[in-house]
């Protein structure tokens, strides 16, 4: 098996799976797919748990961390990213590294 | 660009209540066809850069097409009721998307991380050609400008609900917060796209510096509704237009962007007193402290 790796984020409403997708990013290390800033307009999920549901290993789930004493109301970063895994066979025409674009 | 503004084109209180919820304006068509043509010109030769902070008056002096762009009285107007009277020149770019360039930039905010609340600069961006949905115009999210983050640590973003791909005619003109996430989109066809972006500061408190006429009268409107009144009617108050969550706001965090919109319009109004649906009211009574 010559496997790849595809990561997905997903960047959902809650800390809660199942909960609805705001925003995505895919990566592809197969080559086959190029994924750049806004090349989406709906998300490729309803929620986190459809993902699961279509093959999608979850990686890394957010750790729930109180507010910063006198950062309460500051607002950063998305709060909620979780990340997906794939496992893919590779594909010989894309195997010399180069982008599928 | 030395004269103040006509109080006719100044903003009014909605349009920049929709400045401080989305953090951005956007004005179509706004620049007449004859300017675009000879602006884009300029742009493709280049377009000397004023010394930063000059003041805005004396910046582009004629013949300069971009400068005749902004001494238009309606975008003088604009200008003025964002940053006030005698803003200073910050700096500019000619934005150019090459043909058929396979990916896009990554989503940003420009400079490095902002924690000013009273103040803010603007970006003008300015399109002098028609963007088609396929040329990549400059993506915006809305609503992003409150969120602390340095340039581009958000990169990984791909896509978010709510995300605006900017398409549009000839001579439209976007406002935008210096904070709003941004990007330069792919450019699918075989045209160049040019766009020109200036940063303004302001030199002067950002209190009232539109048409305020109408203010009292919009702050009356929802003053000690009962909460979330906006959400059953279309009507389109200042509760309505500084509560409503974008589409890729988290259910929680986006609660406290609507706290984040309510501080800035206190600011920008000089009204402390100000809420709606009671965000920042239970905050406030402390009875011990009386």
């Amino acid at each position: 098996m010559d496997l790849r790796q595809q990561v997905m984020v997903l960047y959902l409403a809650s800390s809660a799976l199942d909960s609805p997708v705001v925003g995505w990013t895919f990566y592809d290390g197969t080559g086959q797919q190029a994924h750049t800033t806004g090349d989406g307009s709906e998300p490729p999920y309803k929620t986190g748990l459809h993902a699961l549901r279509d093959g999608w290993r979850v990686i890394q789930l957010p750790q729930l961390i109180p507010p910063y004493p006198g950062a309460e109301y500051t607002t950063s970063f998305h709060k909620h990213e979780f990340t997906f895994e794939k496992l893919v066979q590779r594909v010989a025409e894309h195997a010399d590294g180069r982008d599928g674009g | 660009m030395g004269a103040m503004a006509a109080k006719r084109n100044l903003l009014d209180t909605l349009q920049m209540a929709r400045f401080v919820a989305k953090g951005f304006l956007r004005f179509d068509e706004l620049i007449p066809d004859e300017l675009n043509r000879s602006a884009l010109e300029e742009m493709e030769r280049g377009i000397p850069s004023p010394r930063p902070w000059t003041p805005l008056a004396g910046c582009y002096p004629p013949p300069s097409a971009i400068g005749a762009v902004l001494r238009l009285p309606e975008v003088q107007g604009i200008v003025e009721s964002l940053v006030g009277p005698g803003c200073e020149f910050d700096h500019h770019a000619v934005h150019i998307r090459q043909p058929h360039e396979h990916y896009a930039q990554h989503l940003h905010g420009d400079s490095i991380i902002d924690t000013r609340t009273e103040h803010f600069d603007i970006q003008l961006l300015y399109f002098p050609h028609d963007v088609p949905p396929e040329m990549g115009g400059t993506l915006l999210v809305p609503g992003s400008h409150f969120r602390r983050v340095n340039e581009a640590d958000i990169a990984r973003y791909q896509n978010v609900r709510g995300q605006l791909p900017f398409v549009g005619k000839a001579g439209t003109l976007l406002a935008l917060h210096h904070g709003l996430w941004h990007c330069g989109r792919r450019n699918d066809t075989d045209r160049t796209r040019t766009m020109f972006k200036l940063r303004l500061n302001p030199v002067v408190k950002q209190v009232r510096l539109w048409n305020t006429d109408d203010l009292d009268r919009e702050v009356e409107r929802v003053r000690d509704e009962p909460i979330f009144t906006w959400m059953r009617s279309e009507e389109e108050t200042l509760a309505r237009i500084l509560g409503m969550p974008e589409p890729w706001f988290e259910h929680a965090t986006g609660r406290l962007e609507i706290v984040n919109r309510i501080r800035l319009w206190r600011s920008l109004t000089g009204d402390e007193t100000f809420d709606f649906d009671g965000w920042l009211t239970r905050l406030e009574n402390t009875p011990a402290e009386r």
